[in-house]
């Protein structure tokens, strides 16, 4: 049986799901074997969540309601794992680049 | 000898400095085609082997902000996704090089074009990844570049900042470029001079430069009587940024020994990460519209961001401002278009128009003012109905908390003072608890003169007599009456404008957290 997730989760980190946030975001995607996607909208277009260049190319601000699924072994696991660090604002602890 | 050349551009790491003029932008470089598909393919992918390696090497030597920003470049590099197109062209016939360079075109062009500032500059990475495959390829060398030069060009890499050696002094300044580049903010983190957006330039530049990054301006060609002037603001400026530093962990006194309160603003609770809280007395403004993004925000995430803040500044106060969305700051689904938005519904107007969003707020605030020193003030107060009204939501919301058992705290209720009704008669304002003044707001409206308006911006000036008074008179009233009063406008940090501010009897001032520093200095050379 093949198990499949799906979660909503607000970005509230300040410079969306960009550069340093999407390294820790792919990462942590790629080490679940299940297809792990992720869309702006419910009805998508989803982009593929292991790939650095499809989630940068998702453009996704602070504010976005990022949707998150999965099909495959751990779908559950690996949607809640991506979620929870959204939640935490991807554990940055730096300042971000800031204009004056 | 040529005549002065003077470029402005706009500051994004102040600092000073003189030195030979380094031209960044590449000559074009040659590439030998390949026999067949098959050497161009592997020709490539050796290259993006080597690219890949000398990033590693370089993440394992470097921490903090810049091996992420190389991480990131790795990660791009490594990914199938950017690569794949590449490859394909080679398949269909392309030589290496200009698959590799459409390829990579295609993707920049994608980030170029963001309306997102921060995406936008991320451009920089995209090209940065580009050009050190495209240099393997066509074996070309970068030159070197002297001990203490000026970087010219249209953008620099993040890895070629990083392979500089800035110890001898150099700056860097950019024809294109962003303030919020990665380059940037590694600047500002080292101390770097560097300036961007100065255009295109007619000439071909080289010789001794003078990057003034403070103000945002070179001089090609300077006379000698310029570099005798910029050798002064350099010197003056290193002064200045040293002796401010000494002054950043101690509290803040006048020379006559008048201690005056200084708070910092903050726009995300991430701000606070990088402050040291014992350098601070408070946050004087927490500005909650990066809650309001293109969605309305619900509760948890909000009580959530106020939590982090109040934890973090132990006991000092913590004021937070109930979100001022509308003038230049629009919410999707919640402010309206109108034709005069500094004059409309916004700030405490909406929120009394949309009762159902401030109140998710206002339950936020209550549960959250348990976690520490909460006071919460309103924007755009132009009459005392306004702030009663508000008062009465959050009244009634405690009850309802309360009857539900959750728990839950009144904070203190205050007022912004930047609407010039309340600063000319503050006296209908006896109930609130504590005013803080909005300079910017209040300025621009006193002088009707918009502040993201360039040209009518020598108007836009706090230290106008007219405003001037206004604040001497709200400060004389909350001492008569003992209400606390505070500035939370950018006057509050700017050195030049504190001394009138102590005169105009204030003793509580709110600044952004880079400016804490020489804030505190500037207050230790006020005789009041």
């Amino acid at each position: 049986m093949s198990a499949s997730a799906e979660a909503t989760v607000l970005i509230t980190h300040e410079v969306g799901l960009h550069a340093r946030p999407s390294v820790k975001f792919t990462k942590l995607a790629k080490t679940f074997s299940a297809e792990v996607e992720v869309a702006l909208a419910a009805n998508g277009p989803w982009f593929d969540a292991k790939s650095i260049v499809k989630v940068m190319a998702a453009k996704a601000p602070k504010g976005t309601v990022l949707h998150i699924r999965a099909r495959g072994d751990g779908a559950g696991e690996a949607v809640g794992a991506l979620v929870e660090l959204v939640r935490r604002d991807f554990d940055e602890g730096v300042d971000h680049a800031r204009t004056a | 000898m040529p005549e002065p050349l003077r470029l402005k551009g706009i500051s994004a790491s102040a600092g000073y400095a003189e030195g030979p003029l380094f031209n960044l932008d590449p000559v074009v470089a040659r590439y030998n085609r390949k026999a067949t598909a098959a050497d161009e393919r592997l020709a490539l992918g050796t290259a993006i082997k080597a690219a890949t390696g000398r990033l590693a090497t370089l993440v394992a030597a470097t921490e903090g902000d810049a091996a992420e920003i190389l991480e990131f470049q790795l990660a791009m590099l490594e990914d199938d996704a950017l690569t794949g197109p590449a490859f394909a062209a080679i398949a269909v016939g392309q030589p290496a090089n200009t698959a590799w360079r459409q390829a990579l075109d295609a993707e920049i062009v994608g980030y170029e074009t963001s309306d997102q500032d921060y995406f936008r500059a991320r451009a920089a990475d995209m090209r940065d990844i580009r050009d050190q495959v495209l240099r393997t390829l066509t074996e070309e060398s970068e030159a070197a570049a002297p001990a203490g030069a000026i970087f010219y060009g249209e953008d620099i890499a993040p890895t070629r900042f990083l392979e500089t050696d800035w110890s001898s002094g150099g700056g860097i300044a950019l024809k294109a470029g962003s303030a919020a580049s990665h380059v940037a903010m590694l600047a500002r983190s080292r101390g770097v001079p560097m300036i961007v957006g100065l255009g295109a330039s007619p000439a071909h530049l080289a010789g001794v430069a003078l990057l003034d990054a403070e103000h945002g301006g070179i001089i090609l060609a300077p006379s000698r009587a310029e570099v005798e002037a910029f050798r002064r603001k350099s010197s003056s400026f290193a002064a200045r940024r040293d002796r401010a530093e000494t002054f950043l962990t101690r509290p803040a006194v006048t020379n006559a020994g008048t201690a005056v309160r200084v708070q910092v603003n903050i726009a995300d609770p991430s701000d606070v990460n990088s402050i040291d809280v014992s350098t601070c007395d408070g946050v004087g403004l927490m500005r909650t519209e990066f809650l309001f993004g293109k969605t309305l925000p619900d509760e948890e995430t909000q009580y959530r961001a106020y939590r982090k803040v109040l934890e973090w500044a132990e006991d000092r106060p913590v004021t937070i401002r109930t979100v001022d969305a509308g003038g230049d700051k629009p919410v999707p689904g919640f402010t309206v278009e109108e034709g005069n938005p500094f004059l409309g519904l916004r700030g405490i107007r909406l929120s009394l128009a949309r009762p159902e969003v401030f109140r998710v707020q206002i339950r936020a605030l209550l549960r959250a003012a348990i976690h520490g020193n909460l006071k919460v003030m309103f924007p755009m107060i132009a009459v005392v109905d306004e702030y009663q009204r508000a008062a009465a939501l959050f009244a009634e919301e405690k009850a309802a908390l309360a009857a539900r058992g959750v728990a839950q705290k009144m904070p203190p209720l205050g007022i912004m003072v930047e609407v010039p009704s309340v600063a000319i008669a503050p006296e209908a304002f006896a109930e609130v608890a504590f005013l803080s003044i909005g300079s910017n707001d209040l300025t621009q409206y006193v002088m009707a003169a918009a502040r993201d308006n360039a040209s009518v911006a020598h108007l836009n000036s706090i230290r106008h007599p007219a405003v001037l008074r206004l604040i001497a008179s709200v400060a004389a009233f909350g001492r008569a009456q003992k209400i606390p009063v505070s500035l939370c406008g950018d006057a509050g940090g700017d050195p030049a404008a504190i001394p009138a501010l102590i005169e105009a009897g204030l003793r509580d001032l709110s600044v952004v957290p880079a400016q804490l520093a020489m804030a505190k200095a500037a207050i230790a050379d006020v005789s009041i």
